[in-house]
């Protein structure tokens, strides 16, 4: 009955609002994100066309050493992620009184304005005052004050630590529900079988949340990619440009300089990273639904 | 959850005493900074600025609570800001999105799939990879430096999130309710409006909060590169700027920072279980 024709168009009138808006404020952009990497759109009047040479000029050491740095920066962020995520979604799965408090105060990270997160971890690495350097000191790990935002080496390590720390507890919840979607009954004939608690976990659990964690990496992987605010943030990219990934380095071009057809051709190169990360995601998503019904 | 196996769930007492301290690991990495942002916006400035770190304060007092509003003097209009940033932001959204997850829901139409698939993959843009088009779109519509060019941008990307946990939402309706509608003669929109959004209104609340939250959460770029009208600046970025000064008040800013989010904590308290399936849903293909 609802196959009629009628019923068609009044589906496609219902989607059309959301999908006009999304043709305007994305698709658009995307498309002229790509044409403008072919010029030298700037805050000048006139613009011209020119060819392949933004992407010519992005291909130099320096850019190569952002994409490398991008990649390394996704990768420690991630795995973190997904260690600190899945130790704590173990955790949390046990049975112990106050589990749901625990589970609320596993939030705080993710639901407040990332900004003023970011500013108590800005506080934290303070060198002469913070938390961090004042407790290594206490414990006689540092000799004297560390200012973590001030070197390369250690602004690296101290942005990334921030994202894992936003990111955590999305992947803590997600994990959380692939955990608690594991029917007991195959708990309780192991543990009928004589199996202890490490051998269930190791040989139930894992194996069952591992298309969960490969799915949350890759969505994970995504989200990184595009972080921005933690390092804008935290050190705008530097010192010298040691925490300047892909976006910061879009963001500093484009919006900074505001060379916009240089900045778009870099944009178009994160797209096109992105574009193989989902279509991997795609992929694996659907293989492993394959997989759950075979 | 039934649990007649209760004797496989007792622990021993070293089990519970390590899950308790993994917990409490866990957990003091993700409240850490909270905790100590809390002591700091207590702690009177010279106590603050001292060496040896003391993690304690001496002599704490809600000073900076008070101090706090003189200098930041926008700090009122900001938290205004956000809120009506975001309220709007939500309005959009649901405006957009209640219909459309309802046609996804409901309806078999040629296309829904790869449409659907598309809505998604706009989750895997964020807004600082479009922002260049994103800035000239803005101001060709002469928005620039007003709430809209905030909004928009910000809405666009709380669409497919809304749109996934809406859908899963609606079709758990029954059809048989919409199809005894017809036979009684009534029309497509006169369902729609009166038979489905009654029964879809525990769901739309729900992405109404979710999305709330979200477009309180990420406030942060758009409102860094499309506005510079200090009266028109959400919390994040009107202290962000308070953040890039020289010499920067920390004990209130921390203070400002807490008093800025203690409604979403609020928030996170009473309606957790619905952030939870809510925050996930996004996630989960």
């Amino acid at each position: 009955m609802l196959a009629r024709r009628s019923a068609i168009y009044f589906a496609w009138l219902l989607v059309a609002p959301a999908v006009l808006y999304i043709l305007v404020i994305v698709a658009y952009p995307l498309v002229d994100t790509f044409i403008l990497s072919f010029t030298d759109a700037s805050l000048r009047k006139t613009t011209n066309w020119v060819g392949w040479a933004n992407y010519e000029k992005i291909f130099n050491p320096t850019f190569g050493e952002v994409i490398t740095r991008t990649f390394v920066w996704t990768f420690f962020s991630v795995s973190i992620k997904m260690i600190i995520g899945t130790f704590g979604a173990t955790m949390l799965n046990a049975a112990v009184p106050g589990r749901a408090l625990f589970r609320i105060l596993t939030m705080p990270p993710w639901i407040v304005p990332m900004a003023i997160g970011i500013f108590m971890w800005g506080w934290m690495y303070n060198g002469q005052f913070g938390m961090i350097s004042g407790l290594l000191q206490r414990f006689g790990l540092v000799d004297g004050p560390v200012a973590f935002l001030a070197y390369g080496g250690t602004a690296f390590w101290a942005t990334i630590f921030t994202d894992v720390w936003i990111g955590v507890p999305m992947v803590t919840l997600y994990m959380l529900a692939a955990m608690q979607s594991i029917p007991q009954d195959l708990y309780e004939a192991a543990w009928t079988d004589g199996a202890g608690r490490f051998y269930r976990f190791r040989r139930i659990t894992l194996p069952l949340i591992m298309p969960a964690m490969i799915t949350m990496s890759i969505l994970s992987l995504i989200f990184t990619f595009n972080s921005f605010d933690i390092i804008w943030i935290l050190t705008q990219g530097g010192p010298n440009g040691d925490t300047t990934t892909m976006i910061i380095d879009t963001y500093r071009t484009a919006i900074g300089s505001k060379k916009y057809g240089e900045g778009a051709a870099r944009a178009v190169l994160i797209c096109i990273f992105l574009s193989l990360f989902s279509l991997a995601y795609f992929r694996i998503t659907s293989r492993l639904a394959a997989g759950e019904t075979r | 959850m039934k649990q007649q196996n209760s004797l496989m769930y007792r622990y021993k007492w070293y089990e519970i005493v390590a899950i308790y301290a993994g917990i409490a690991l866990f957990l003091s990495f993700i409240l850490a900074p909270f905790v100590e942002g809390f002591l700091v916006s207590l702690k009177p400035l010279s106590q603050l600025f001292s060496s040896p770190y003391r993690f304690w304060p001496e002599n704490a007092s809600f000073e900076a609570y008070r101090a706090m509003w003189v200098s930041v003097p926008g700090f009122a209009r900001y938290v205004f800001n956000s809120f009506l940033i975001s309220t709007v932001a939500t309005i959009i959204v649901l405006i957009l999105v209640v219909p459309a997850s309802y046609a996804f829901a409901q309806f078999e139409f040629k296309g829904s799939g790869t449409l659907l698939a598309a809505f998604l993959a706009v989750n895997m843009f964020s807004g600082a990879v479009l922002l260049i088009p994103l800035f000239r779109l803005m101001r060709s519509f002469g928005v620039l430096n007003t709430y809209f060019a905030m909004i928009v941008p910000g809405a666009a990307f709380l669409i497919p999130s809304a749109i996934w946990l809406l859908r899963t939402y609606m079709i758990r309706i029954p059809r048989e309710m919409e199809e005894a509608a017809y036979v009684d003669g009534a029309g497509y929109f006169y369902t729609f409006r009166r038979i489905i959004l009654p029964l879809a209104m525990p769901g739309i609340a729900v992405v109404a909060i979710t999305t709330f939250i979200g477009a309180y959460a990420q406030q942060f770029i758009f409102a860094l590169t499309f506005n510079s009208k200090t009266e028109y600046m959400p919390l994040p970025i009107g202290l962000f700027a308070y953040f890039g000064r020289q010499e920067v008040v920390w004990n209130e800013l921390m203070a400002a920072s807490f008093v800025g989010i203690a409604p979403a904590m609020v928030v996170i308290f009473f309606l957790q279980r619905y952030l939870v399936s809510g925050l996930t849903a996004g996630a989960v293909k």
